[in-house]
C-alpha cells in the first residue's frame, strides 16, 4: 500500500505528460465501452418511443402505483450528483488537499448524473411535450406554475444545480485547459483555445480564478444540500404514510452523499486501472475516500433507525402498518436487501486489508450503490401499494419498459463520462502540482504554502513550469 | 393563479383553504350517501360511465389496475368465522358496499401538489381538474388518501368507442386523451347547465340554483335513492338537512356528536381533508 497521498517528488512535466496521455489514443477497451453504452441507450430509446406512442400504461404503471422506477431512479441519479460537490466544494473549503487528484472526475460525475436525472421527469410525465409548463415563463393568459408544488421547486432546484455545477466544473478546469491547449494540435487545440478563455497564468488571472472558485464553492454547498432536501420534499410534503416523514431531508442528503461516494470509489478504481494513474489515484487516497464513505454510511444507517423508531413510537396505526409491511410484506426481500447492502456491507470499508484491495472495493462500491438504488425504490413504491384506503392496497412489479429505460440511463451516464475522460483532463494537473509543492515544503519543514501570501504564492511564476511539458 | 393575484393578495393566497381560499363561495356542492340503502348494484357507476364519457378499458387493463371508474363500488367482506360453529362461513352479511367518488375535499391534498395548478378549487366548492392544463405528473393521485384519481394510461377512444359508438358520447364534456388525470366532477356539466338556466331566469350569485334543479348521473340512476346531492350552503336543501340531521359539519377534523347514534361520517376526515361527501353507516342487526 502507498502510505503517502502522493509522491511529492513527481516532476511537474511528468504530471502534464501522464494526464495528457490519459486523454489521447483511446484503446480497444474504450471503444468497446462506448459501443456498450450506445447499445444500452438504444434499448432505452426504443422503450421510450414505444411508451411515447402507446401511453404510460405500457410501463405497467397503474392505479394506485402512479410512480415507480422512473422516480426512484431519478432520485438515485440526483443523489449521485452530491458527492462531486462534497469533494470539490466542501473538502476544498476545509483544506483537505487529498481530494485534489480525484475531485475532477467526481465533479464531472455530478454534472453528468444531473443530466441523467433531468431526463427522468420528462420520461415520466404523461404529456412530456408540455413539460415547460412547470417553468414560470410569461404567458398571455397570466397562468403561472403552482408555486406550492414541490415539483416546481424541483424544477428550480435542479436547473440551478445543473447550471452551477457545470460552471464549477468548467471554471476549475480553465488552467488545465490552457495546458492542454499548449500541448495539442488540430481540433483539440482549437477547442482548448476557445475553452481556456485566454488563460496565461499571470498573477491577476490566478487571483481572480481563486476568488471565483472559492465563491462558487461557497455557493454550491448550500445549493447541494437544498437540492436533495427539495427532492425529499416531493415525499415529505405529501400526506401519505411512509412519505410524510420529517427526517426525510437529512435522510435524503445522507443517502445522496453515500451513493455518490460509492460511485466515486467505482470510478476511481476504473480510472486508476484503465488509465494507469496509480501515481495520482493512490491507495492512500482511496483509503481516505473509504473512511469518508463509511462515516456517511453510518449516518445513513442512523437516520434509518431514527425513521423506524419515530414511526414505531409515534404509534400512528397507518404508518406503523406500512412499516411492518415493509419488513414482512411483499416487498420485504428488497427491503432487507437494502438494509443489508446499505448498512452491513459498508463494514467492509472498516478493514484496512479490504479497503486497499481494489477488486474487493470495486464489488463493494457497486453493492453499496445497488443498495442505495433499492432504497429509493423502497421509498417510492410501498407507500403507493399501501396507503390510507384499504381498497387501494396492491402490489406491483415494473414492466420491461421501465427496466429498459432505467438500464439505458446507466448507458447515457457512461457515454457522457467516457467522452469526458477523453476530451478533458480527468485529473486536475495544476492542483496536483500544488499538492506536491505543499507536501515538499512540509517535508522540508517550511510550513504550509506561505510564500507570496496564500494562493498566488503556490503557483509557479514561470510559465514554462506550468504550461510546457 | 396569476402572479398578479399572488402579489396583490399574498396572505389570502397563502392561507388557502384553511380560512377559505374563497371567502365568497357561490355554492358548496355536497353529497350524502346512505350505505344502508346501497345495494351495490353498480347502476351509479354505469351511469357515470355513460354521462362522463369514461373509457371502457377492457378486462386485461382493468385487472392491471388501469380502469377509469370515477365512481367505484368498493366491496368489503367480513372475516369468515371458520370456528367450531361455522356460523359465518358464508359471510351471512355478504359484502358491505361503499360507493366512492371524488370526495371534493375543501382542503384537498391533490391541489397544492400539482406543479401546473391543473387541479384547483372553484368558487362552487368543487375540486376541479383542467384536462388541458394537466401535464400528467400524477402527483395528485399519489397524494389523494382515497385514491380517487384516475390516469389515462392509454388513448382509449378508438377501442372504447369504435364506429358508430362515438355517437353515444356526451357532447357536453370532452373525451380525454392519454397522459391526463381525471376524476369525478360532481357532473360539472349539469351544474353549469343549471346555473345557466338560473341566470336565464334572472337568478345569479349564491343560492341561484334551487334544490332539485339538478341531479348528478349517479343520483339519478340510484334505484334506492341512496345518493342525495345538493348545495350545502342552502340550508333548506335535502343534503344540508341530511348533514344537519346526522350532525356532520364541514370544516372539522372530527365531529364530536351530541348523539352518537347518528350515522353520518366522512371518510378519513381525521386527515383534515374536509371532504364534501357524507356517508351514513349501514345498520346491522348483529
Amino acid at each position: 500500500m502507498q502510505t503517502k497521498d502522493i509522491n511529492e517528488n513527481l516532476a511537474w512535466a511528468q504530471i502534464n505528460k501522464d494526464v495528457m496521455r490519459s486523454m489521447m489514443n483511446p484503446r480497444m477497451a474504450y471503444w468497446i465501452a462506448i459501443i456498450a453504452c450506445i447499445v444500452m441507450i438504444s434499448c432505452a430509446v426504443a422503450a421510450e418511443i414505444y411508451q411515447y406512442n402507446v401511453g404510460m400504461g405500457v410501463a405497467d404503471l397503474n392505479w394506485p402505483h402512479m410512480w415507480d422506477l422512473y422516480i426512484a431512479t431519478f432520485i438515485f441519479w440526483i443523489g449521485m450528483s452530491h458527492s462531486g460537490t462534497l469533494l470539490s466544494a466542501i473538502l476544498h473549503i476545509i483544506h483537505a488537499d487529498w481530494r485534489k487528484p480525484i475531485y475532477r472526475f467526481a465533479e464531472a460525475m455530478t454534472t453528468f448524473s444531473l443530466m441523467t436525472a433531468g431526463i427522468f421527469p420528462v420520461i415520466h410525465i404523461g404529456r412530456m411535450w408540455n413539460m415547460y409548463w412547470v417553468l414560470p415563463y410569461y404567458s398571455d393568459r397570466g397562468i403561472w406554475p403552482n408555486f406550492r408544488s414541490p415539483l416546481v421547486w424541483d424544477a428550480f432546484a435542479i436547473s440551478t444545480y445543473l447550471t452551477s455545477s457545470a460552471l464549477f466544473l468548467f471554471i476549475g478546469m480553465i488552467p488545465d485547459l490552457a495546458i492542454c491547449r499548449d500541448n495539442t494540435t488540430g481540433w483539440r487545440r482549437k477547442l482548448y483555445t476557445l475553452l481556456s478563455l485566454g488563460w496565461r497564468g499571470d498573477d491577476r488571472q490566478w487571483r481572480n480564478f481563486r476568488r471565483t472558485y472559492l465563491l462558487m464553492a461557497c455557493f454550491l454547498i448550500p445549493l447541494a444540500v437544498s437540492v436533495h432536501s427539495i427532492v425529499s420534499s416531493d415525499f415529505a410534503m405529501s400526506i401519505m404514510p411512509g412519505w410524510h416523514v420529517t427526517s426525510f431531508p437529512p435522510y435524503f442528503v445522507a443517502g445522496a452523499l453515500y451513493s455518490g461516494c460509492a460511485a466515486i470509489i467505482t470510478l476511481f478504481i476504473c480510472l486508476r486501472y484503465f488509465f494507469r494513474l496509480e501515481e495520482y489515484m493512490t491507495t492512500a487516497i482511496l483509503v481516505k475516500t473509504c473512511k469518508l464513505t463509511f462515516a456517511i454510511a453510518m449516518v445513513w444507517t442512523y437516520l434509518n433507525l431514527i425513521e423506524f423508531a419515530s414511526v414505531w413510537y409515534g404509534h400512528n396505526a397507518v404508518d406503523k402498518e406500512l412499516l411492518i409491511a415493509k419488513f414482512t410484506g411483499p416487498y420485504s426481500p428488497y427491503f432487507w436487501m437494502m438494509l443489508f447492502c446499505g448498512s452491513v456491507v459498508p463494514f467492509a470499508l472498516a478493514f484496512e486489508k479490504l479497503r486497499t484491495h481494489l477488486p474487493t472495493m470495486m464489488v463493494v462500491s457497486l453493492v453499496l450503490n445497488l443498495g442505495m438504488w433499492i432504497e429509493r425504490w423502497m421509498i417510492v413504491t410501498p407507500t403507493l401499494s399501501q396507503g390510507y384506503h384499504p381498497f387501494a392496497f396492491d402490489v406491483m412489479w415494473p414492466s420491461m419498459v421501465q427496466w429498459a429505460i432505467v438500464f439505458g440511463s446507466f448507458g447515457w451516464f457512461g457515454l457522457l463520462f467516457l467522452i469526458f475522460v477523453k476530451v478533458f483532463p480527468c485529473v486536475s494537473m495544476y492542483e496536483v502540482k500544488e499538492m506536491c509543492y505543499h507536501r515538499k515544503r512540509e517535508a522540508l519543514g517550511i510550513g504550509h504554502g506561505s510564500v507570496g501570501g496564500g494562493a498566488a504564492g503556490v503557483v509557479p511564476a514561470s510559465k514554462s513550469d506550468l504550461e510546457g511539458s | 393563479m396569476s402572479l398578479e393575484n399572488i402579489l396583490k393578495d399574498w396572505s389570502k393566497y397563502r392561507r388557502g383553504h384553511e380560512e377559505g381560499g374563497y371567502h365568497d363561495y357561490e355554492h358548496m356542492w355536497g353529497m350524502a350517501i346512505d350505505l344502508d340503502k346501497c345495494t351495490g348494484c353498480n347502476a351509479c357507476s354505469v351511469a357515470c360511465y355513460a354521462e362522463n364519457n369514461l373509457a371502457v378499458v377492457g378486462e386485461e387493463k382493468f385487472s392491471k389496475g388501469q380502469g377509469m371508474h370515477w365512481l367505484r363500488i368498493e366491496r368489503y367482506w367480513d372475516e369468515p368465522d371458520l370456528g367450531e360453529n361455522r356460523v359465518n362461513e358464508y359471510q351471512i352479511h355478504g359484502a358491505s358496499f361503499i360507493p366512492m367518488n371524488c370526495q371534493q375535499c375543501n382542503a384537498a391534498t391533490c391541489e397544492p401538489v400539482c406543479p401546473v395548478a391543473a387541479t384547483y378549487h372553484t368558487p362552487d366548492g368543487l375540486n376541479a381538474q383542467v384536462y388541458n392544463r394537466c401535464i400528467g405528473s400524477r402527483y395528485c393521485s399519489n397524494n389523494c388518501p382515497y385514491r380517487l384519481r384516475y390516469f389515462n394510461f392509454f388513448s382509449y377512444y378508438e377501442e372504447s368507442w369504435p364506429e358508430p359508438l362515438q355517437m353515444q358520447l356526451n357532447p357536453d364534456i370532452s373525451v380525454r386523451d392519454k397522459g391526463v388525470m381525471e376524476k369525478c366532477t360532481f357532473c360539472v356539466q349539469r351544474i353549469r347547465k343549471a346555473k345557466d338556466d338560473a341566470a336565464r331566469e334572472g337568478r345569479r350569485g349564491p343560492g341561484a340554483v334551487n334544490d332539485g334543479d339538478l341531479k348528478t348521473a349517479c343520483q339519478q340512476s340510484c334505484a334506492t335513492q341512496a345518493i342525495v346531492f345538493g348545495d350545502l350552503m342552502d340550508e333548506d336543501s335535502a343534503v344540508s338537512k341530511a348533514w344537519k340531521q346526522h350532525e356532520v359539519a364541514l370544516g372539522k377534523a372530527s365531529q364530536n356528536k351530541i348523539n352518537p347514534d347518528k350515522r353520518g361520517y366522512r371518510v378519513l376526515e381525521g386527515l383534515n381533508t374536509d371532504p364534501c361527501v357524507m356517508f351514513l353507516e349501514r345498520v346491522r342487526e348483529v
